[in-house]
């Protein structure tokens, strides 16, 4: 009686591990179902090709690449203000700060991570448009400057946090026969301690990327809703996510080429994170391996 | 300058530097959380809570985006707390070490790092069409309960690894089955652990707003939700209908709603800090 129990028990527990292949199946498959319908009716070459899009216009045109210039540029310009502030806080923090100090603040910094992001969109939309106004006269309401500056902000925690974990796994002897050298703590820092923990910080700054070009009502509060093909960082741009939500948030009817566009985005969305993702993994194993 | 005043120069350089990264980042959250108070705190008042939203702004409240918040709260927890640790505990304790653990690891860490609009699309296409349950509470809480099974799955196994092998080992020699082993010993040992992360988790989900966005929740609803099937709205809805709105006094009403969504995910992660120091506190 007792054995069947037991046995029952391990399946159960088997199949609620079991749910997160059939999420995963299910999101590839819902995707690329939508997709192919989509590219039925809509050429692949032209999805890549054209400048354009405007699905939701009377001249309909499905290019994805100003979609796709919008969500790289803001993610630019996070990366941009994250990677050198997060970089800098893992090293002073895991290098210099005393261990008191580092215990405090670095909760307090995943504290930037807890907030919910649309309340980020209301501070680069309320808070830093204005202010950059007063510095760059001719800089839109909506701009994928400020999006990506407060996007920046944002995962800050993501890349210092890993990285200072990273930091904190190399071995001490390292740092002392350093030391020992004559080196200073800085060139300690940059010579011996980040390049032993380099796939760590490789891997902190891949899952930011993946973040940033996930991130969605940052951008879709205050970059704007027109998709346009430009670097230009002041005028407004649409990301991928930022149209996802437009289209939701209209009346599409739900077996139309409008309503499949937001599932030829998201695959696209989906592919471009999946390869961020798995690279980092891939990374972090062997890194593993590395140390233990 | 010799070569050595130059280095330790530039190591204090450096270190000025540090400090001032790692408060750029808290002073840019604290004028930012002060900005927020000064436009939305002589906003709120019992009417803002208990009031209907509405086409003017002094009139408008966030009861209908509260209720659907707490709704899209217990829902989501009744559906991932037990699937997210169940599944835990069969990667941690049961699960061999094999091609397919290899293959479930790979693949949550995969999911945890899947945009969250992304679990939106599959909401919309599985939960409200295939399965017909509309742009109900349903089905946005069963997506945000996918949404955030990567993070107390992984959040599980840290707590569970954290229980030392002795204790297993004791309770086998005491005669205890796996089970047993697992309901008497392991789960309360880890459970300050395990209660950290799914709090965190569920603190991650009131925030979220896209995925909602796409299975279908509305800006406006003129009633609070009354069972799982109703039509819904939750707090970060109304703070983005209220931020892309020109009058001035929208912008009021989305900072004081602010202020209230920042409360209840800061108490949450205050609670989840809580338990995570004083578990760290008994293995050590």
């Amino acid at each position: 009686m007792r054995k069947i129990r037991e046995i029952a028990i391990e399946k159960a527990l088997l199949f609620s591990s079991l749910i997160t292949i059939a999420v995963t199946v299910g999101i590839v498959s819902v995707l690329a179902f939508e997709a192919f319908r989509f590219f039925s009716e809509v050429s692949i070459i032209d999805f890549f090709t054209d400048t354009q899009w405007t699905p939701l216009f009377t001249d309909k045109h499905y290019g994805i690449l100003p979609l796709l210039s919008g969500t790289l540029l803001t993610s630019f310009i996070a990366i941009s203000v994250a990677l050198p502030i997060g970089l800098s806080i893992s090293i002073y923090l895991s290098e210099y700060a005393p261990k008191s100090f580092r215990k405090t603040v670095k909760p307090l910094l995943e504290l930037l991570a807890a907030v919910p992001t649309v309340v980020y969109g209301f501070f680069a939309l309320v808070v830093v448009t204005p202010f950059l106004q007063g510095i760059i006269p001719n800089l839109s309401g909506f701009n994928s400057l400020s999006a990506g500056i407060v996007m920046g902000i944002m995962i800050i925690p993501f890349v210092s946090s890993l990285s200072e974990d990273a930091l904190h796994a190399v071995p001490t002897s390292l740092r002392e026969a350093s030391y020992g050298m004559g080196a200073t703590k800085l060139q300690t820092a940059f010579k011996v301690a980040v390049p032993a923990a380099s796939s760590g910080i490789i891997v902190s700054i891949i899952l930011a990327i993946s973040r940033a070009i996930g991130e969605t009502m940052i951008v879709a509060v205050a970059a704007g809703q027109q998709p346009r093909l430009t670097l230009d960082p002041t005028v407004p741009v649409e990301t991928i996510t930022a149209y996802i939500v437009q289209v939701s948030l209209g009346d599409v009817q739900h077996d139309s080429i409008e309503y499949r566009t937001i599932f030829a985005a998201g695959i696209t969305l989906f592919v471009f994170t999946f390869f961020l993702n798995t690279l980092s993994y891939r990374i972090r194993k062997k890194f593993q391996e590395k140390y233990e | 300058m010799n070569s050595i005043q130059k280095n330790r120069l530039k190591d204090q350089l450096f270190k000025i530097w540090g400090i001032a990264c790692t408060l750029i980042g808290l002073v840019l959250l604290a004028i930012f959380i002060g900005d927020i108070l000064i436009d939305g705190l002589r906003r709120i008042d019992w009417s803002f809570i208990t009031n209907l939203p509405s086409r003017k702004a002094e009139k408008s409240g966030i009861y209908t985006a509260l209720m659907g918040s707490i709704w899209i709260l217990l829902l989501t927890t009744i559906v991932a707390f037990p699937l997210g640790v169940a599944a835990g505990v069969y990667l941690e304790e049961y699960a061999k070490k094999n091609r397919f653990s290899a293959l479930l690891e790979i693949n949550i860490s995969n999911l945890a790092g899947v945009p969250s609009i992304i679990y939106g699309l599959l909401g919309l296409e599985v939960f409200v069409r295939i399965m017909g349950l509309g742009a109900s509470v349903l089905a946005g809480a069963l997506t945000l309960s996918l949404l955030i099974l990567p993070i107390i799955i992984v959040a599980t196994r840290e707590a569970i690894k954290a229980v030392p092998q002795s204790i297993r080992d004791a309770s086998y020699a005491l005669g205890a089955s796996k089970w047993q082993t697992i309901r008497n010993q392991i789960l309360p040992a880890s459970g300050g652990g395990i209660l950290t992360g799914v709090i965190l988790a569920l603190s991650r989900a009131v925030g979220e707003t896209a995925p909602l966005i796409v299975v279908g929740a509305l800006a406006y609803v003129p009633f609070a939700p009354s069972n799982p099937l109703d039509e819904f709205s939750v707090l970060p809805i109304q703070i983005f209908n209220w931020i892309s709105r020109p009058q001035h006094g929208f912008i009021e009403n989305a900072a004081a709603a602010i202020i209230i969504l920042l409360l209840i995910t800061f108490v949450m992660n205050g609670i989840a800090v809580y338990f995570r120091n004083k578990w760290q506190k008994k293995w050590k």
